[in-house]
């Protein structure tokens, strides 16, 4: 597939059972790709099926045109029908989707979205974070057998990511739609996807569960500088009711969060760690409010002589560590391969993992498969 | 040909016959010019400076010119002119027909060009988001496509019609000069100040003129208290 000279060529079967995210750097091909599954780019060629239905296949002359393929797909800026209500909308898609197999209940998925008061409200007058709920409530009455989201949150400030994060969060536990997702965030990946899928310069670079792809990926490379940072899996060992904290344990060594209600002592949770939260001593601090400090030894460094910064990768045992520190403290402090070193997290964010064992609640559609192509025949360029 | 009335009153069968060509060749622009305006607002196809060139030519070519080679293309001596012969046993030159051929080629441009800004203002956004909503092509259209673009159509038929009520030139070219049949309402004033009967003259050039003022009030009232996302 080509735009211009960009090339997206994509060989891969993707596990539709659960949650996938497609990350990468902005222009790796990720929005495309969605595109390409949803029939909006019209110059792919190659082959793409879901389960048994095929929607693309150059080599027989067929291409599904967008209005027949069960997909729903949430656009970065909602593309709400601004003529139209918020409940307008959301008929608009039940309305020519009655000939589906209706998984999704118009009742339901306004109680799930919280859509009640929207609904009379007329499209142009919704704020960003509404519309975008309206949007996702509209694609999921399209009843989609494949769910895809277009970086449902990159339109919206910090505050509203917030807002819908938790939306998105109980979408697949609820409806049981196997989705797909973009994102170039490395804490909504991992906060919402089972599986990950690495797009860079158009070509898919690694491919696996979160938590595993996202540890031994090079982060800095992929996302921009101030994105860096680590994915870890931590185990949860207690809550601390007094301090409102949550404890885990990162291969021996004690972390402490802010208290996290929703998950079970002993339960698996996937941390991500930005490279800027990291801050690196050489003996074990005393005197700062920072409580988190993790003992380790540098195993990489990484400077850029134009830069005022450099990278460090602390090994920690089983995992390593990316820190991002200025220059001139990699040399004040005469750190070296080698040199043990103490890490200091500013900030920890934490996120579920789900369930291995396929979707909770209702079933996930028929568990299909989504190939571009098995590797003789690509999406590729015409 | 025209006798001379014997009323005090001007004949108002030029004003009944001007309204229906503008309604006819507003209803068949309708019809033909907006599938044109929706292949110039989405094509990205070679061939698009050139169409919407033609599109624009009646705004630029004097009337009597565009009349000229209609009157040539529609005589009976011609292929497409005998065609009509054949088949209708009237001639297209000088009949309703022949005007309303006239004004749709002279008011295209006036249909054409609204509702292309119109579609071009709705973009590829709306009609993909349908699109992956199942709807099919011909739905969007009419489902998201046309009440986006509603202002353009208001302002694209009311031109039309307004522009069609006050061709001249072509009529003269085409149609002449025939009573009941080619005689609209601007030859009619025209054939009034030849003859000196400027009573009449001043009369239904008064009409016309309350007309024009009137139907652009209401497109402009329209326009204004319409929602804004309607623009």
């Amino acid at each position: 597939m080509r735009l211009g000279d960009f090339e997206l060529e994509v060989a891969a079967r993707i596990d539709t059972g659960r949650v996938t995210a497609i990350f990468g750097p902005s222009g790796s091909g990720k929005s495309t790709l969605l595109r390409t599954l949803a029939g909006l780019e019209r110059r792919a060629t190659g082959r793409l099926s879901l389960g048994r239905d095929v929607w693309l296949d150059t080599a027989r002359r067929l291409d599904v045109p967008p209005h027949r393929r069960p997909v729903g797909y949430m656009f970065q800026e909602a593309r709400l029908f601004p003529h139209l209500s918020g409940e307008g909308n959301l008929r608009y898609a039940a309305k020519r989707a009655r000939r589906e197999r209706q998984v999704v209940a118009f009742d339901e998925v306004v109680d799930a979205l919280d859509l009640g008061p929207l609904l009379q409200r007329r499209a142009s007058s919704l704020s960003g974070g509404e519309r975008q709920r309206i949007a996702l409530g509209r694609t999921l009455l399209a009843q989609p057998r494949l769910l895809l989201l277009d970086e449902p949150l990159s339109a919206l400030d910090a505050s509203r990511k917030m807002e819908i994060l938790p939306y998105l969060e109980r979408l697949h536990p609820r409806f049981g739609i196997p989705t797909l997702f973009v994102s170039h965030s490395v804490d909504e990946v991992a906060l919402l996807a089972d599986r990950i899928l690495v797009l860079a310069g158009g070509r898919v670079t690694a491919e696996g569960r979160t938590a595993e792809t996202l540890e031994h990926l090079d982060l800095a490379s992929l996302t921009d500088r101030c994105g860096a940072a680590t994915v870890v899996e931590a185990r949860v060992v207690r809550h601390d009711p007094e301090y409102q904290l949550t404890c885990l344990d990162l291969a021996g060594q004690t972390l402490r969060v802010p208290k996290r209600e929703h998950f079970e002592e002993g339960e698996e949770a996937c941390l991500v760690i930005r490279a800027r939260d990291v801050s690196l001593a050489t003996c074990r601090p005393q005197g700062v409010s920072i409580q988190n400090v993790l003992a380790g030894s540098v195993c990489e460094v990484k400077e850029d002589g134009g830069s005022a910064f450099a990278e460090v990768l602390v090994d920690l045992g089983p995992h390593r560590l990316l820190a991002r520190i200025t220059r001139r403290s990699l040399h004040d402090l005469g750190l070296a391969v080698g040199s043990p070193v103490f890490a200091l997290l500013k900030s920890v964010s934490l996120s579920k993992q789900r369930a291995m064992q396929g979707s909770p609640g209702r079933s996930a559609g028929e568990p299909g498969r989504l190939l571009p192509g098995p590797s003789h025949s690509n999406l590729r360029s015409r | 040909m025209g006798l001379p009335q014997l009323s005090d009153l001007p004949d108002l069968g030029p004003l009944w016959l001007t309204l229906r060509l503008a309604a006819s060749a507003t209803g068949v622009l309708l019809v033909v010019g907006t599938p044109v305006a929706w292949w110039l607002a989405r094509t990205r196809s070679p061939v698009r400076p050139a169409l919407e060139a033609i599109v624009a030519l009646p705004l630029v070519l004097p009337p009597t010119v565009l009349g000229f080679y209609l009157l040539i293309l529609l005589a009976p001596s011609s292929a497409l002119g005998g065609l009509w012969v054949r088949l209708t046993d009237s001639t297209l030159t000088f009949s309703f027909a022949g005007l309303l051929v006239g004004s749709v080629l002279y008011s295209l441009p006036f249909m054409v060009q609204p509702l292309q800004s119109a579609f071009e203002a709705v973009g590829r956004g709306p009609m993909e988001a349908a699109a992956t909503l199942r709807a099919a092509p011909f739905v969007a259209f009419f489902t998201v496509a046309v009440p986006l673009s509603i202002r353009g159509f208001i302002t694209a038929v009311v031109l039309t019609f307004a522009h069609t009520v006050g061709e001249f030139g072509v009529v003269l070219m085409v149609g002449g000069n025939i009573p009941g049949r080619t005689r609209v309402i601007s030859i009619a004033i025209y054939e009034h100040v030849e003859t000196l009967r400027y009573a009449d003259a001043h009369a239904l050039s008064a009409l016309l003129l309350v007309f024009s003022f009137a139907v652009l009030a209401v497109v402009y009232t329209v326009n204004r208290t319409l929602p804004l996302h309607f623009r």
